[in-house]
């Protein structure tokens, strides 16, 4: 009888309010997979329609009047060697930044103006960085459309994302472990280098990988570079030095071109060069999570 | 040991004199400072060089177009007889695509961030957010694919009649444009909101509110600082992006907030000329310069809002 008393029954405005709280979580959810189904979908149609030109073919061929014949090749190796020179101009510029700016900065005026300019920096439009490039190293430094400048421009491009992913994992690692080096009489580079980094690298790590995989997906920039060519050479790797002063193009602009062809049997090209750059790009990002994942539970 | 060196007994703080005479052991220390130093200085060389490209085109630009005919005309027609450059055309564009993305993205970012904060387990937002952020790094010219051939002519245009939509619109463009940003706007809301004290829910709760009144008035309000900066750095990428709009909306200025036509946007402008291989010297060169400087100048007043928001939320509850 007493739980019988006790069973608390809403009734008139509460019970209102309840059933529409009830509601409210398949909208909200509703709302969650909407966005990711219909993403879901369109990769699902774009793998259908890329599929059947997925062959060794299609990797190694050059592009082609021909559909049927056209090969990324050229834009494979291209944006292989202009990602690469990216990062390896990048990388060092941008974990001595951020190794400055946690460790060595006095916390003054500079180092405000230092942050407040590297989080504007890394939302400066990508076109903007495309520009950039085209009037200093294409024009001014007389490079001209070659690797080299794509480079540089994909390097400072990258550089404000990295240090920003650097410093969190710097700032990651315990003040005790840099202290007790400092403690064992270490100087502070010493406590840095042998003791901080060290611990930092995995995450330092997880920030390269994720600004690669922007690097490889860049476009709008690389065109105003003036990577928007047709070739029929790649860049030799037993020549290195006179490679970085190839002409080129790279994958995402490759797409590009066999999106915007009117000709329908290029959007299947499209799709299977998708596909292609999907598949570098989802490696990456797992492979980021993947030693995000380690580290966190060491 | 003599009483002097009690000062560096454990529990006590280094003097900081000590640390600064260990430098003198190793003075090639010094050069490692210096490398660090100009490493640290390349951003800065990085903005220092855009602003000063920038400015230097758009001023000899304005050298051969007055200030007039930049802001006052309202036709943008810079490549061929009888030139205008009007800005505002392509204004226009960049405006229109970003406000439809907006009415797209918003109501379902903050959707999605509520189910995470305040409906999901903890289990599925731990599935989940990780798959929102690997949308972030999908290249912007995969969804400029899906906006011309599967948007536009699998969707829009059966749906709405091949009449009504032209195969270059800003609809399309928008719509994926919203699917680039919804992963911004949903998880750095969801921060925001995940920063949110308990206390407030549980006193909301207490008054007796259920779960939809503490996520709407409690939670989102407390929240609101870190989801305008969330809004405002999705705002800040839509007008930035280049590809989707390039490809799906077309390449006709044009002075208009209607979805349904053609439109051409700032960056959609800089990189037709850009694949036209403009000569140094001409009018189209500077021209991408002076329109690359009005979208530096807007993207950059939209970061700096943001930037001033995140930093308002984190003094909040930090």
């Amino acid at each position: 009888m007493a739980a019988e008393a006790l069973k608390l029954q809403a009734a008139g405005s509460v019970a209102r309010r309840q059933w529409v709280a009830r509601a409210s979580r398949y909208l909200f959810l509703g709302a969650t997979l909407a966005a990711l189904s219909i993403l879901a979908l369109l990769m699902f149609l774009t793998a259908k329609e890329g599929l059947g030109r997925l062959e060794l073919d299609f990797i190694t061929n050059y592009p082609s009047r021909f559909a049927d014949k056209a090969g990324i090749r050229p834009a494979l190796l291209g944006t292989i060697w202009v990602v690469g020179v990216g990062v390896v101009l990048a990388i060092p510029i941008a974990v001595g930044t951020a190794i400055w700016i946690e460790e060595f900065a006095p916390k003054n005026g500079l180092l405000a103006f230092v942050k407040l300019n590297l989080a504007n920096l890394a939302g400066v439009p990508s076109i903007i960085y495309g520009i950039l490039g085209l009037a200093v190293f294409v024009r001014f430094y007389n490079m001209g459309p070659v690797i080299l400048a794509a480079g540089f421009t994909l390097a400072l491009m990258i550089i404000p994302m990295t240090v920003i992913a650097s410093q969190e994992a710097i700032r990651q690692v315990p003040p005790s472990q840099r202290d007790g080096a400092l403690a064992l009489g270490a100087t502070r580079w010493q406590a840095v280098w042998h003791s901080v980094l060290p611990s930092a690298v995995p995450g330092i790590m997880t920030g390269i990988i994720l600004a690669v995989s922007r690097a490889v997906g860049e476009t709008a920039a690389i065109i105003m570079i003036g990577g928007f060519t047709f070739l029929q050479f790649s860049p030799s790797i037993f020549t290195p030095i006179q490679s970085l002063m190839d002409a080129f193009t790279i994958l995402p602009i490759q797409i590009y071109g066999w999106t915007i062809d009117p000709r329908e049997e290029f959007r299947q090209n499209a799709a299977a060069a998708i596909i292609v750059l999907m598949v570098g790009v989802m490696a990456l990002n797992i492979g980021a999570a993947l030693i995000r994942e380690r580290f966190r539970r060491s | 040991m003599s009483l002097a060196s009690a000062g560096d007994l454990p529990g006590q703080s280094l003097p900081e004199g000590s640390l600064d005479k260990r430098l003198l052991r190793r003075p090639h220390e010094l050069a490692i400072l210096g490398v660090l130093l100009l490493c640290a200085a390349v951003s800065l060389i990085t903005t220092a060089l855009i602003i000063f490209v920038l400015v230097r085109e758009t001023l000899t630009f304005f050298e051969v177009v007055s200030f007039q005919d930049f802001f006052l005309e309202t036709k943008w027609q810079p490549l061929y007889e009888p030139v205008s450059f009007g800005i505002w055309e392509l204004v226009a564009g960049t405006l229109n695509v970003t406000l439809w993305a907006l009415i797209f993205a918003v109501p379902l970012g903050l959707a999605t961030a509520i189910y995470l904060s305040e409906y999901a387990a903890s289990r599925t937002r731990k599935l989940v957010k990780p798959v929102l952020e690997a949308l972030a790094g999908v290249p912007t010219v995969v969804y400029a694919y899906f906006a011309l051939t599967y948007v536009t002519q699998d969707i829009l245009q059966p749906l709405l009649g091949k009449d009504n939509v032209p195969i270059f619109n800003a609809m399309a463009a928008s719509i994926m444009l919203a699917v680039m940003i919804l992963p911004t706007i949903a998880s750095i809301s969801e921060d925001a909101m995940a920063n949110v004290p308990r206390d407030l829910r549980e006193a909301a709760y207490g008054l007796g509110a259920t779960r939809l009144e503490v996520a709407t008035r409690v939670v989102v309000p407390a929240a609101l600082s870190g989801i305008i900066a969330a809004i405002l750095l999705a705002i800040a990428r839509v007008i930035g992006e280049t590809m989707i709009v390039a490809i799906a909306a077309g390449s006709t200025p044009n002075l208009t907030l209607n979805p349904l036509e053609g439109v051409q946007t700032m960056t959609g402008f800089m990189l037709q000329v850009g694949l036209g291989d403009a000569a140094r010297g001409t009018i189209d060169y500077q021209a991408l310069f002076a329109v690359g400087s009005m979208l530096f100048v807007i993207t950059f007043m939209v970061n700096l809002g943001a930037y001033w928001f995140v930093r308002r939320y984190r003094e909040e509850y930090e």
